[in-house]
């Protein structure tokens, strides 16, 4: 029977559509089916633009401090006054540090004859965006706008999450912190998705000697335990250079055995294509190796690199968090996620202001959905099953 | 079988001479050496030191010598007399303290391990048998989750929740009186006490993933012919799970007994450091801080031939289920 393409109407039907798709528009049906990977991936997505212009989103420069609310648990955000009257514009109160006489353990307690309103997309702290572009818009700030002795504006204290010992406040270091955290899991993945592709590659598709000598330089890469090799790599990072190469060095460390995973796939997958008749086809008409591996080779499986790369992110940020953690990954005053986490190591610290904490939940959410964006895009990979 | 395992140990001798190599290369690789920042740590307290005595060290420990001879010095004395070289911030040999450590270190390994097993395979096996239930959905929930936490979040949390209840942060893995003491059936209690905030935190993140696979292969296993060719003749379901699905399913996870092994080895490396265990991290992570080399490299020589055995293990164990590695590699 032959394959009927159109239905008798001359508009294709549904079953017809799917038979017609191309592999993209399969995989992307298949993937809009997985609900929980389209929210994680648009979540992701606002994680990414928030630290791509983080100096906006924040309201505290990378290096301020404000020295008379240390250790200040997160502001309350208001609408009704002391006097009970309704604001539409929310507003925090002026707090004040007290000390209990008898423990001098330090609290905060509002004043609430100075109230402080919140705006939106509007001026504070002033910056220079990526380090260079000067600005001073921030997505919102509290202040009390001419309340300044000089008639400029009066910054008030507005912390959604709190502050640190040293008065800065966790929400902006949390979202300066995002830009270096988020930027290294896909740096390092980069780095280790063209080694992978390019050893990889190589490997597989020459095969002999050049096949085994790669495949054992990557067995005895990966003897040696992960986090150990790390640690001992980023002891070696000299201690007095520029943070931006720290950064470097670390992602470099984090893709040292990163790439060996990727090289093996690709390896496996280059000997599965390399027999497949239209590679033969492409040999015969005189293609170069070079450019059989490019336009025939890659393109067949790089869906399945997608997914692994996906699922590598995660495991990247993760270590950068834990070198960072113990104090052998980025050092201030860069942040990330795991420097702030390095502040919350201590017990008594933390049983105190329980909000030095919530970085672990960033942590935690971004890795969690780029788990669950890796396993719709792993279905979506394969979209004949 | 027995050709097939002897292959494999001709394999691993080179292999574990070029780790102990790149073992070695990596410790030396921070500029400097234990002396100089030792000098320079005594000269911040505003002590001098003779620079003789200090060249007369540097020449005792061959600090001056080319890399290869430091190496040759190094690998020599491991293989012919099992001495690891000198401590020089703890006065002690390398091979007494790795000695001291390693086998604390396997131990808490072990526990993980049974405990990864013990909790991953029976709620694996229920998540599968119901799909889509609730059970499942708390599971697989808990699965992600965990798989997500690193296991110093996991140990900070812990700690912080045994700090407000207790007001004791359960760190360590003996109480102070039981530190220095020989073993004795206390101790031993004592230690089974401390061990289990440990084992939960470094196996949660295998535990998740163990769970998932262990789902995943049991429902491919449940979805076979052959179980609905057994259900169609009768077979009760109890037998049905048992008999067959489930062993089958558990082949992959038993083959890779090794590999979590050293996973298990490697992930315990920063929890033990923030939970301050009597384990190898906290002493290698101080050794590679103030460069101690022999120490460092020792203890990452030693986890590399771990590895490398669990690897091996692993190899061993693929080939013995599955008959079509052995033959593949004999031919």
């Amino acid at each position: 029977m032959a394959l009927r393409v159109l239905s008798p109407h001359g508009r294709p039907s549904l079953e017809d559509s799917y038979y017609m798709a191309s592999q993209w528009q399969l995989m992307r049906a298949k993937f809009r089916k997985h609900k929980l990977a389209r929210f994680s991936l648009v979540l992701l997505g606002v994680f990414y633009f928030v630290a791509i212009f983080s100096e906006f989103f924040a309201t505290q420069g990378l290096t301020s401090y404000a020295a008379e609310y240390t250790n200040a648990p997160p502001s309350k955000v208001r609408f009704r006054d002391a006097e009970g009257n309704f604001h539409w514009r929310p507003f925090v109160y002026e707090v004040e540090k007290q000390r209990d006489p008898e423990t001098l353990r330090k609290y905060y307690v509002e004043n609430p004859d100075i109230r402080y309103p919140i705006y939106f997309f509007t001026s504070g702290e002033a910056y220079r965006m990526w380090g260079f572009i000067p600005g001073n818009v921030h997505l919102f700030t509290a202040k009390i706008k001419g309340g300044a002795e000089d008639g400029s504006d009066l910054l008030g204290p507005l912390f959604p999450i709190g502050t640190d010992l040293l008065g800065r406040d966790i929400y902006s270091r949390i979202i300066h912190g995002a830009r270096i955290s988020l930027s290294i899991g896909f740096v390092g993945v980069i780095i280790s998705l063209v080694l992978g592709i390019i050893i990889g590659g190589i490997s597989g598709y020459f095969g002999g000697w050049i096949d085994n000598a790669i495949q054992r330089l990557i067995e005895i890469l990966r003897s040696f335990p992960s986090i150990p090799l790390w640690l001992a790599l980023s002891a070696a990072i000299p201690p007095n250079i520029p943070p931006l190469r720290v950064y470097f060095f670390i992602t470099i460390i984090l893709s040292f055995l990163g790439w060996t995973g990727l090289a093996r796939k690709v390896r496996s997958k280059f000997i599965a294509l390399r027999e497949e008749d239209y590679v033969m086809a492409a040999k015969v008409a005189g293609c170069s190796d070079f450019r059989i591996i490019r336009t025939h080779l890659v393109p067949g499986f790089f869906s399945y690199l997608i997914v692994d790369v996906s699922l590598s992110i995660p495991r990247m940020i993760l270590s950068e968090t834990s070198l960072s953690f113990l104090g052998l990954g980025i050092r201030s005053p860069i942040t990330s996620w795991g420097v702030l986490l390095q502040e919350a190591q201590s017990v008594q610290n933390v049983a105190l202001y329980p909000w030095l904490l919530t970085p672990v939940f960033a942590v935690i959410i971004t890795v969690l959905a780029f788990n669950f964006l890796g396993d719709g895009l792993r279905d979506a990979a394969d979209p004949y099953t | 079988m027995l050709q097939f395992i002897a292959k494999r140990f001709l394999i691993m001798i080179p292999t574990i001479l070029v780790i102990s190599f790149l073992a070695f290369w990596i410790i030396q690789l921070p500029p400097g050496d234990f002396l100089t920042s030792y000098v320079a740590q005594l000269e911040e307290m505003g002590d001098t030191i003779d620079p003789q005595v200090i060249e007369n060290l540097r020449e005792e420990y061959g600090l001056d010598d080319p890399f290869l001879v430091q190496y040759w010095k190094w690998i020599s004395g491991i293989v012919f007399r099992g001495d690891f070289g000198y401590s020089f911030e703890n006065n002690m040999r390398v091979s007494m303290l790795i000695n001291e450590r390693l086998y604390l270190t396997i131990i808490v390994s072990l526990f993980t391990m049974v405990f990864t097993y013990a909790v991953a395979i029976p709620i694996g096996i229920y998540s599968a048998t119901h799909q889509y239930s609730i059970g499942d959905y708390t599971a697989t929930f808990f699965g992600f989750v965990g798989m997500a936490t690193p296991n110093f979040l996991l140990a900070l949390v812990l700690m912080y929740v045994a700090f407000v209840w207790t007001g004791n942060s359960l760190v360590g893995l003996f109480s102070p009186e039981y530190i220095d003491a020989p073993w004795s059936w206390g101790k031993f209690v004592d230690m089974m006490k401390h061990i289990l905030v440990p084992v939960v935190v470094i196996g949660t993140a295998g535990t998740a993933g163990l769970l998932r696979v262990m789902r995943g292969q049991l429902l491919d296993e449940l979805r076979k012919q052959y179980v609905i060719t057994a259900r169609a003749k009768g077979v009760g379901e109890r037998t049905l799970l048992w008999k067959y699905p489930v062993r089958a399913s558990l082949n992959p996870i038993v083959s890779t007994i090794g590999w979590s092994l050293t996973g298990i080895f490697s992930g315990s490396t920063i929890t033990a450091i923030v939970l301050n265990l009597p384990t190898q991290g906290p002493v290698m992570y101080n050794a590679l801080k103030s460069q101690d080399m022999y120490l460092a490299g020792g203890f990452l020589f030693i986890l590399a031939i771990l590895t490398v055995v669990g690897t091996l293990i692993s190899d061993i164990l693929l080939a013995w289920l599955d008959p079509r590695i052995r033959v593949g590699k004999e031919a």
